[in-house]
């Protein structure tokens, strides 16, 4: 079957599966069913235990779903330390449904679907080498890939039914209060894992640091937690973010964030209160100081700045310039410490964040989200997914969510990398579709979306804004690099990619070597 | 154009392509190494051949390591190597370059 974007689906997965083919970025207003998770009645008073092997041993059975989060990032010791054990004690047919996957786990993930341990997994995304094992076929089963807010609404929808969560944490006290902010291993917001922690029918706190009771601020509660292990080390703080987050150098990507900030200034969003989310890159970091000097010389203050959060964020924050930091997850370690210290920096769960399916999300209040891209289309579909080379090598984050809530949508990209064009004529994996995104900002000149006719009236006087048609832009590229051999995959899918809805909008298939 | 000794030229950086040539006898041997060879490996040693038998060589042994090079890059790189194989880099073939 095809769907709206114009992707074959493959017919036996989709009804195997009970799929729905993607048609529309509108949600509308449907009454949806939350599901709740059993809870073993105690009064908590003996929660702290010595024996994980216990924990697991008395609560993990074969065939059942396991989760983990990914704030520790590539510092994390929790998930190979967990699985380990779990593939020791001869597990089968456990479903992985972790926030994401972060290249410290990879190797780990690969052994235990290699002992038959895993034979399922739904992600935000993979790299590396474990992006590589799925897309040249290494698990039966396709990977489900679902953005932040897509997976806290298929957790509360039970489309992914949580058993047992094991969630690190850097302090804890014996009852199960929890956050992410103190202790030697901090990273900030718990916010994707405070799905796991309400949703989950066994929630497993790991933590090396428990302090005396009660412990706030309490981003995870006491109520919501079975065990409480106590562990050598959580994770390693010097690989949890990168330190300082430096400013690029790289005279392509600052032409690019000086552009994404002219455009942004001259929007009829920048005003008094307006509000946005940039990501981690290079060129959104730059953005971000370039909207400052913006901000200061026209006397403009943001409410709210979302998202994964930055230092030159938490910066603007002390600074006054942005009134709150909505913080669902910190990239580096500056931001992460920042929250201890700031009431306005607000931690959020993932379903407060993006959410499709509540009673709105923080992405609905966006007014500029200054998203990445691996590749953009003629029809501004975006790939964060798969490389030009069909291999698996990223996330879906909140890529789809905040192009979804926000008013105005911009994707930074270079207009190749190396010898690959970044703007093609039709993108390897449809992640976020064309209709959610309004502006590509490239370092030869910027591409509206034809439906936007008001940014093009906005823009088009701008000086300094070079607006093209996105189809030149490809075609520039194109005269670049060349025209690449198309890509050669089998008919096996390795991957299904989900719209925020839960629909599908692409296919992975496995790669041909 | 004969080859007299084993000659490089091109870097490792990410955009280059490191072109090392040395002698052979079975037409223009090509061994490419690139992350685009899916995507561009048959215009990389089309380039690369192209260029060597304009040069006057029928014959040599290429081992092309690529980090993304454009096709002026292939060219230049594949000329200088071969300039240097055939000891010919103080009298270069003008109409070739």
């Amino acid at each position: 079957m095809e769907n709206k974007v114009k992707r074959e689906l493959p017919d036996d997965l989709m009804n195997k599966m009970d799929l729905k083919p993607f048609e529309t970025t509108e949600i509308g207003h449907p009454e949806v069913k939350r599901v709740a998770p059993k809870v073993r009645v105690t009064t908590g008073q003996d929660k702290v235990v010595a024996s994980l092997d216990d924990v697991i041993k008395n609560n993990l059975k074969d065939g059942m779903t396991i989760s983990f989060h990914h704030h520790f990032r590539n510092g994390d010791y929790i998930f190979n330390m967990v699985m380990d054990k779990i593939i020791a004690m001869g597990y089968k047919d456990l479903t992985l449904a972790p926030s994401s996957l972060t290249g410290v786990m990879n190797d780990k993930v690969i052994e235990a679907i290699k002992k038959g341990v895993i034979t399922n997994i739904t992600s935000s995304g993979m790299r590396g080498s474990l992006g590589d094992f799925v897309s040249h076929g290494g698990l039966k089963n396709p990977v489900i890939f679902r953005s932040h807010g897509n997976r806290a609404r298929s957790i509360e929808e039970g489309e992914i039914k949580i058993d047992v969560a094991f969630l690190g944490v850097p302090v804890s006290d014996p009852a199960g209060n929890a956050n992410g902010q103190d202790g030697d291993a901090v990273f900030g917001s718990l916010g994707y894992a405070l799905m796991d922690a309400q949703y989950a029918n066994k929630v497993v706190l790991l933590t090396d640091n428990i302090v005396d009771y009660p412990n706030t601020p309490a981003s995870i509660k006491q109520d919501q937690v079975d065990y409480v292990v106590k562990v050598d080390k959580v994770g390693d703080p010097d690989k949890i973010g990168s330190g300082a987050t430096r400013f690029t150098k790289d005279p392509k990507e600052l032409k690019i964030a000086q552009m994404v900030n002219q455009v942004i200034v001259n929007s009829p969003y920048y005003k008094q209160g307006f509000s946005f989310q940039t990501g981690s890159g290079g060129a959104a970091l730059a953005v971000t100081r370039y909207l400052r000097q913006s901000m200061i010389k026209d006397g403009i203050t943001a409410s709210f700045a979302l998202g994964g959060i930055t230092k030159p964020t938490t910066d603007l924050l002390e600074e006054g310039l942005v009134r709150k930091v909505m913080d669902v997850q910190d990239f580096d370690k500056g931001a992460a410490q920042s929250m201890a210290n700031n009431k306005n920096q607000q931690e959020i769960d993932a379903s407060w964040y993006a959410d499709p399916h509540n009673k709105g999300a923080v992405v609905n209040n966006l007014d500029v989200s200054i998203l990445s891209a691996l590749q953009i289309d003629t029809n501004f579909n975006v790939n964060v997914m798969t490389g030009s080379d069909g291999v698996i090598r990223g996330a879906v984050g909140g890529h789809q969510d905040a192009a979804a809530g926000a008013k105005m949508t911009i994707i930074t990209a270079p207009l190749v990398r190396g010898r690959n064009a970044t703007v093609v004529p039709s993108v390897e994996t449809i992640v976020t579709p064309g209709s959610s995104i309004d502006v590509l900002v490239t370092e030869r000149g910027i591409a509206i979306n034809p439906a936007r006719k008001d940014l093009i009236d906005a823009f088009k006087n701008v000086p300094g804004l070079n607006i093209l048609d996105i189809h030149d832009l490809q075609k520039t590229a194109e005269k670049q690099v060349g025209v690449p051999k198309p890509l050669e995959y089998t008919d096996r899918t390795v991957a299904l990619v989900e719209y925020r809805d839960g629909t599908i909008i692409d296919a992975i298939k496995e790669v041909k070597d | 154009m004969e080859i007299k000794t084993t000659a490089v030229a091109g870097t490792l950086e990410s955009s280059d392509i490191q072109i090392m040539i040395s002698k052979g006898s079975n037409g223009i041997e090509i061994d490419l190494e690139s992350e685009v060879k899916k995507a561009y490996g048959d215009q990389i040693e089309k380039v690369i051949t192209e260029t060597l038998k304009k040069y006057g060589l029928e014959n040599a042994k290429v081992k092309a390591t690529d980090k993304g090079a454009l096709d002026c890059v292939i060219k230049a790189r594949t000329l200088a190597a071969a300039q240097r194989a055939t000891e010919t880099q103080d009298k270069p073939d003008l109409e070739v370059l």
